[in-house]
């Protein structure tokens, strides 16, 4: 009877639930390479030493791998951010994409036509990136809130018109060929010399100290402030919360506008952060989408995202190492599938718990 | 005027699988289960058909034979794998848009992983020769799409078991209570949705590359779910909204060869079919056309 009710708890939980469903998608991964063929010991040795620089082959250690690791992580994580906040008032927001996109777009912009002092220049980058994320995220929110079309096509519609946008943009930004522009100048550059020394030469950037605020931030919006407040009511019931005089409309806007913000934000780190010159953008770069996963191994909350990010931070990272050992790095992706599968399919759990509650009443009531 | 006639038969080239996955996806979300998945049940079929039809090829199977075998095999696997969707979404009560976001996902790997353990690289073989035009240069996949649409329409709104699939979508304890199963019905729904987008993948891959990438499919799945809610849910809506897209979509190509349109990048064309939607969207809000229940998993007995 104890037993039963702790396990009965354990599945209540959300965290523990993650960490199953985690370990679920790697165990299919896991049985998928072998069933092709190859050895499955590869994918963990390319997964250990993504995530501590550890080659188990040669006994070598490169703290290069680290870096990467958390470099990867940050857009992985601010995307998370993105679709948690949107989530948290009961919206889909598969937008995170077109918004990251704008975001690196405003950055790059800034970045090679902005004014070059040190400092500002790159705040400036990285604020733009945050309010035409903002920008690109509240135009969902509005026609959410006052034209009631559906978020998911919406966002859809607008991830693509960011792409194409953004390539119109960048192609007639300084320098611009068919697939990059010009460099950037060094005050854009968001390097962080500390890091590359210690991490042997890692891109590793000031980034990871924006995803950081971004982080506390979004604990303390959600947690700590009536917005925040407003915001969850609105998502548990739209109806309640109208009604207890939460205004929904206002709720929504700028609810998008924020989740828009972290994804921009991101865009922002890896434009100024991963690159020395601005991308001309041939397709996306599915950090936005990733973003999802991430959110939803998270449950939305600031603590679950940044380890779901640095989750997929790791599995990134590990692609070349896969692919490398002959293991089809695509795995990430199918085990990432899987795990937003298995998530989806986690309300099965609760029809379980309603199947166990009856057959329990009713043998209760049978004995009786 | 010529010019435009011209320019038909790359529109039906484009246009046909868009319109097919779009018929399919209306007939999911008629019966009350939203598919997003549609992207990924594209890629799906679409990698099926590419390597069905690649290894028929090299094994020398007579070309109209092996072009017919890799659509069915691609629209078979497109059904297979909207079986997850299905039991997600109607035997478990799950979240039918994280679900689909899930396969989504899921197809961007699965294709490329078996593309790498198939023919060692991140891409299917090229094939020899794709699907032929006829004497009027239009591939069969349009007279494909018309049959399609022709069908759905014929099935959901001139035979009972339509009527009934309809009802599951509007208000399914009220089809239940007339003894409809809705759960046989929203599963019917969602493979065929599969299949069509599996078919439509094939088609797709047939008709405009020579091999299937990461880039073959390119959101086509997504217009498609556009094309369902501009047409509001209606088979002549859903076909005059694919129309529309596939002529923006052949029109940036066809843009570069006018010397009046080429100042504008053709970028400005990609965008067009996702603007339009967008307005259309916002101009068409305030009377709701979608299916009453769509996206709302069914419970027997509740409420």
């Amino acid at each position: 009877m104890m037993h039963a009710k702790r396990k009965q708890r354990l599945l209540q939980s959300d965290a523990a639930v993650s960490v199953l469903v985690v370990l679920l998608g790697f165990l299919c991964g896991t049985i998928l390479i072998a069933l092709v063929g190859k050895n499955p010991l590869n994918m963990y040795k390319a997964l250990l030493q993504s995530v501590s620089g550890y080659n188990v082959d040669n006994g070598k250690m490169n703290v290069r791998y680290i870096g990467e690791t958390l470099n990867y992580s940050v857009p992985f994580i601010l995307c998370g951010l993105s679709m948690a906040f949107a989530n948290r008032v009961g919206l889909f927001n598969i937008g995170g994409e077109g918004q990251y996109i704008m975001g690196m777009t405003m950055a790059q912009t800034i970045a090679l036509l902005g004014p070059a002092i040190p400092y500002f220049h790159w705040m400036l980058a990285i604020l733009g990136a945050v309010v035409v994320g903002a920008f690109w995220g509240g135009i969902v929110g509005i026609l959410k809130a006052k034209y009631e079309v559906s978020e998911v096509v919406s966002t859809i519609m607008l991830n693509y018109i960011a792409l194409y946008l953004s390539r119109i943009i960048c192609l007639q930004l300084p320098g611009a060929t068919t697939y990059k522009t010009a460099n950037f100048p060094e005050t854009a550059l968001i390097g962080n010399s500390f890091f590359q020394k210690i991490t042997n030469n890692s891109m590793l950037n000031n980034g990871i100290f924006m995803m950081i605020i971004a982080v506390l931030l979004y604990w303390f919006i959600m947690e700590k402030t009536s917005l925040g407040y407003g915001m969850r009511a609105t998502g548990f019931n739209k109806e309640a919360a109208r009604a207890s005089g939460i205004p929904v409309v206002k709720s929504i806007a700028l609810s998008m506008a924020i989740s828009g913000a972290f994804a921009g934000l991101a865009g922002g780190i890896v434009a100024l952060g991963s690159f020395k010159y601005g991308r001309v953008l041939s397709g996306m770069d599915n950090y936005g989408f990733e973003g999802i996963a991430v959110a939803l191994v998270g449950n939305s909350t600031a603590l679950g995202t940044m380890l779901a990010g640095f989750l997929f931070g790791m599995l990134k990272n590990a692609q070349a190492l896969m692919q490398s050992k002959q293991i089809p790095k695509e795995i990430t992706f199918i085990i990432q599938g899987l795990i937003v599968i298995f998530i989806a399919l986690r309300s099965a759990l609760k029809l379980y718990q309603e199947y166990m509650d009856k057959r329990s009443l009713q043998k209760e009531v049978g004995v009786k | 005027m010529s010019m435009i006639l011209g320019m038909f038969p790359s529109i039906l080239m484009i246009v046909a699988p868009i319109l097919i996955t779009a018929i399919g996806g209306m007939i999911c979300e008629k019966s009350g289960v939203v598919n997003i998945a549609l992207e990924g049940l594209m890629a799906i079929g679409a990698c099926t058909a590419a390597s069905a039809h690649v290894l028929m090829e090299s094994a020398g199977v007579p070309h109209q034979i092996s072009i017919v075998l890799a659509l069915v095999s691609g629209a078979f696997a497109g059904g297979a794998f909207s079986l997850i969707h299905a039991v997600a979404a109607i035997n478990l009560n799950a979240d039918q848009t994280i679900s689909g976001t899930g396969i989504n996902l899921l197809a961007s790997g699965a294709t490329i992983f078996a593309s790498q353990i198939l023919f060692s690289a991140d891409r299917t073989r090229e094939f020899r020769m794709g699907m032929q035009t006829d004497f009027m240069g239009i591939y069969p996949t349009a007279y494909i799409a018309i049959a399609v649409v022709i069908l759905s329409w014929f099935m959901l709104y001139k035979l009972p078991f339509g009527m009934h699939l309809r009802a599951c979508g509007e208000h399914p304890s009220a089809a239940e209570s007339v003894g409809v199963n809705v759960k046989r019905m929203r599963y019917f729904a969602v493979l065929s949705s599969g299949v069509l987008a599996g078919l439509a993948g094939g088609c797709v891959v047939l008709t405009q590359t020579i091999q299937y990438t990461s880039n073959t499919i390119n959101g086509r799945g997504f217009i498609a779910l556009a094309a369902v809610s501009f047409g509001r849910w209606k088979p002549l809506g859903v076909l005059g909204a694919a129309f529309l897209f596939g002529a923006a979509q052949a029109f940036a190509i066809i843009a570069n060869n006018i010397p009046a349109l080429r100042v504008l990048p053709t970028e400005v064309f990609n965008i067009l079919p996702y603007v339009t939607t967008l307005v259309a969207l916002v101009l068409f809000s305030g009377k709701n056309y979608a299916p009453r229940a769509a996206g709302k998993p069914y419970e027997k007995g509740a409420s």
